[in-house]
């Protein structure tokens, strides 16, 4: 195995220990803005569909490309704005608490 | 240069998902993760030379334009289907990605690339393919109840074997077209995967989808080598997980028996009820008990969002607190159709955040509570999961009410909840039944209230 991919694999565990570690102290009220929350940054592959749409390898790879950036984009921008319309939501009762 | 700032943009991710935590800086969180992908996106941009701006500025429209739109309408009942619709499109973006490679090169990948081409396509298409199951079963365009197929798993196992022989081939040898049929193998799998569960079971579904979304993103990232991607993709893999785990323990179920086991499928045994006698209640009745009340805590179940009922319940609410009874809200982990889902559409109904009480919370207090007013929901009260070994749902956790000194459930009929379990609950000396529809009912004990 080639050392990038190795340091990859060391990159991709430590991140899902610090993902367990900060996301197990999200309270239940706030489980639905954290998937969707999430959700949205696992649109984050936008990166590799933009860089695919970008290469103008022949038309099909375009295709592809195209596609990817198009619902990479719906689960960014969709995953976001959904999530900042709950979060606005949630709201203190005044003076209790 | 270029790696620190997609390090810098994976930093915002980790720094938003911790604002998450709390619900005063929750929406900051959010802000910071959107800058983070921000960045991604602009030094990915900018780090490009021969630029094909056509597709990328195409897709970047056609995709905000669409999320935006399905982001800005949805109501709040409907926010199970949109995240699952969300998945599926995290899922198929990864996907198309690892193909887009495949055009690319010519499928001409060292091995580990090759392995996570594969990896990138087949866990992508699953979670394509069964979000938009489970969207189906949530909005109602495809049966809630669970499909069995014969010989399901069987068949998902050869699927799943014959995915995996594919993909090696399609390693070995170089060949485009292996990497085809492991996406075409992996799009049914997602199916048959998810056809056969239930409705009820989809808190869990959803979650498990959505951490493969994650998983799907940092196969991706592998594939262009680049941190962003992994870190993020390893961020919503764990959110996920820990989600679908929760989800589990909620239903004392393993993820195991809620994929295999097409539950709530088989209609249960002892449903031998109704010639019990029970304590009906008046809408006056109801209200004269709340009326009276010290402390009061409202029981919400998926049955309420279903009616709507909602806004009339935070009426009902500032009423009660107008004439100072305290009122809360106990919220079971899988009250609605996702995790946290009956929490938002409260907080819709500007129900104060500090009002909605989880389950360790709630149980101690319901010994000094007077009146529990539960409204659609049947099994996460039902006593027998505690006290009857024999009960399907035994050692599921539930919100322990019957302490509670008088117990009021609104609820249709004496029709028992999804798992068909009869509720002793419905017979306890101090359980008044207001038979009727959730909104109907509250509204009633609303206009009720005005002459006691």
């Amino acid at each position: 195995m080639s050392a990038v991919f190795i340091s990859g694999i060391v990159v991709f565990v430590l991140a899902a220990f610090v993902g367990l570690e900060v996301i197990s102290k999200v309270p239940p009220t706030l489980h639905t803005p954290l998937m969707s929350g999430a959700n949205a940054i696992s649109g984050i592959t936008i990166v590799g569909a933009v860089i695919a749409a970008g290469a103008g390898e022949g038309t099909f790879a375009a295709i592809l490309g195209f596609l990817a950036v198009t619902a990479a984009t719906i689960n960014v921008v969709g995953g976001f704005l959904v999530t900042d319309r709950m979060l606005e939501m949630f709201k203190k009762k005044p003076g209790r608490g | 240069m270029t790696e620190l700032l997609y390090l810098g943009a994976a930093v915002l991710f980790i720094f938003g998902l911790k604002q998450l935590s709390s619900p005063r800086t929750a929406r900051r969180g959010n802000m910071l993760a959107s800058i983070g992908m921000l960045v991604a996106l602009v030094v990915t941009l900018a780090n490009m030379e021969d630029i094909g701006w056509g597709p990328i500025l195409a897709g970047l429209a056609v995709g905000g334009g669409v999320g935006a739109a399905l982001a800005l309408r949805v109501k709040m009942t409907s926010m199970p289907e949109l995240v699952a619709a969300f998945n599926g499109f995290g899922g198929v973006a990864s996907a198309l990605v690892a193909l887009a490679e495949i055009e690319r090169t010519n499928s001409l990948f060292d091995t580990e690339t090759g392995v996570v081409v594969a990896l990138s396509l087949a866990i992508g298409s699953i979670t394509f393919s069964g979000s938009f199951v489970a969207f189906g079963k949530l909005n109602g365009s495809l049966p809630g109840k669970p499909v069995l197929l014969p010989l399901g798993q069987p068949i998902n196992a050869a699927l799943a074997l014959s995915a995996i022989g594919v993909a090696t081939w399609a390693i070995m040898a170089d060949e485009a077209l292996g990497f085809w049929i492991v996406v075409a193998i992996a799009l049914v799998l997602g199916v048959l995967a998810v056809i056969p569960i239930g409705g009820a079971d989809m808190p869990v579904v959803i979650s498990l989808l959505n951490s493969l979304s994650g998983v799907a993103a940092a196969m991706a990232g592998f594939i262009i080598s680049n941190s962003a991607l992994i870190i993020g993709g390893a961020l919503v893999g764990a959110a996920g997980f820990i989600l679908t785990v929760l989800m589990g323990e909620a239903m004392n179920r393993t993820i195991a028996n809620v994929l295999f086991s097409g539950f709530g499928a088989v209609t249960a045994g002892p449903a031998a009820m109704s010639d019990k006698p029970v304590k009906r209640a008046t809408p006056d009745d109801v209200a004269i008990a709340l009326a009276y009340a010290e402390n009061v805590i409202v029981v919400p179940g998926y049955g309420l969002a279903v009616a709507q009922a909602q806004h009339a319940v935070r009426e009902l609410a500032t009423i009660l607190e107008e004439r100072n009874v305290n009122v809360d809200y106990a919220i079971h982990p899988v009250a609605g159709r996702m995790p946290g889902h009956m929490n938002v559409l409260l907080a819709e109904a500007d129900v104060p955040y500090d009002q909605l009480l989880d389950l360790d919370q709630s149980n101690p207090r319901f010994g000094q509570t007077d009146v529990v007013l539960i409204i659609g929901a049947n099994d996460v009260v039902n006593p027998s999961a505690r006290d009857d070994e024999t009960s399907p749902i035994y050692g599921m956790p539930i919100l322990e009410v019957d302490n509670a000194q008088t117990v009021v459930v609104v609820k249709r009929s004496l029709s028992p909840g999804f798992a068909g379990i009869d509720n002793p609950l419905f017979y306890q000396d101090g359980t008044m039944m207001l038979f009727s529809d959730g909104k109907a009912a509250v509204e009633s004990v609303i206009s009720a209230m005005a002459n006691v």
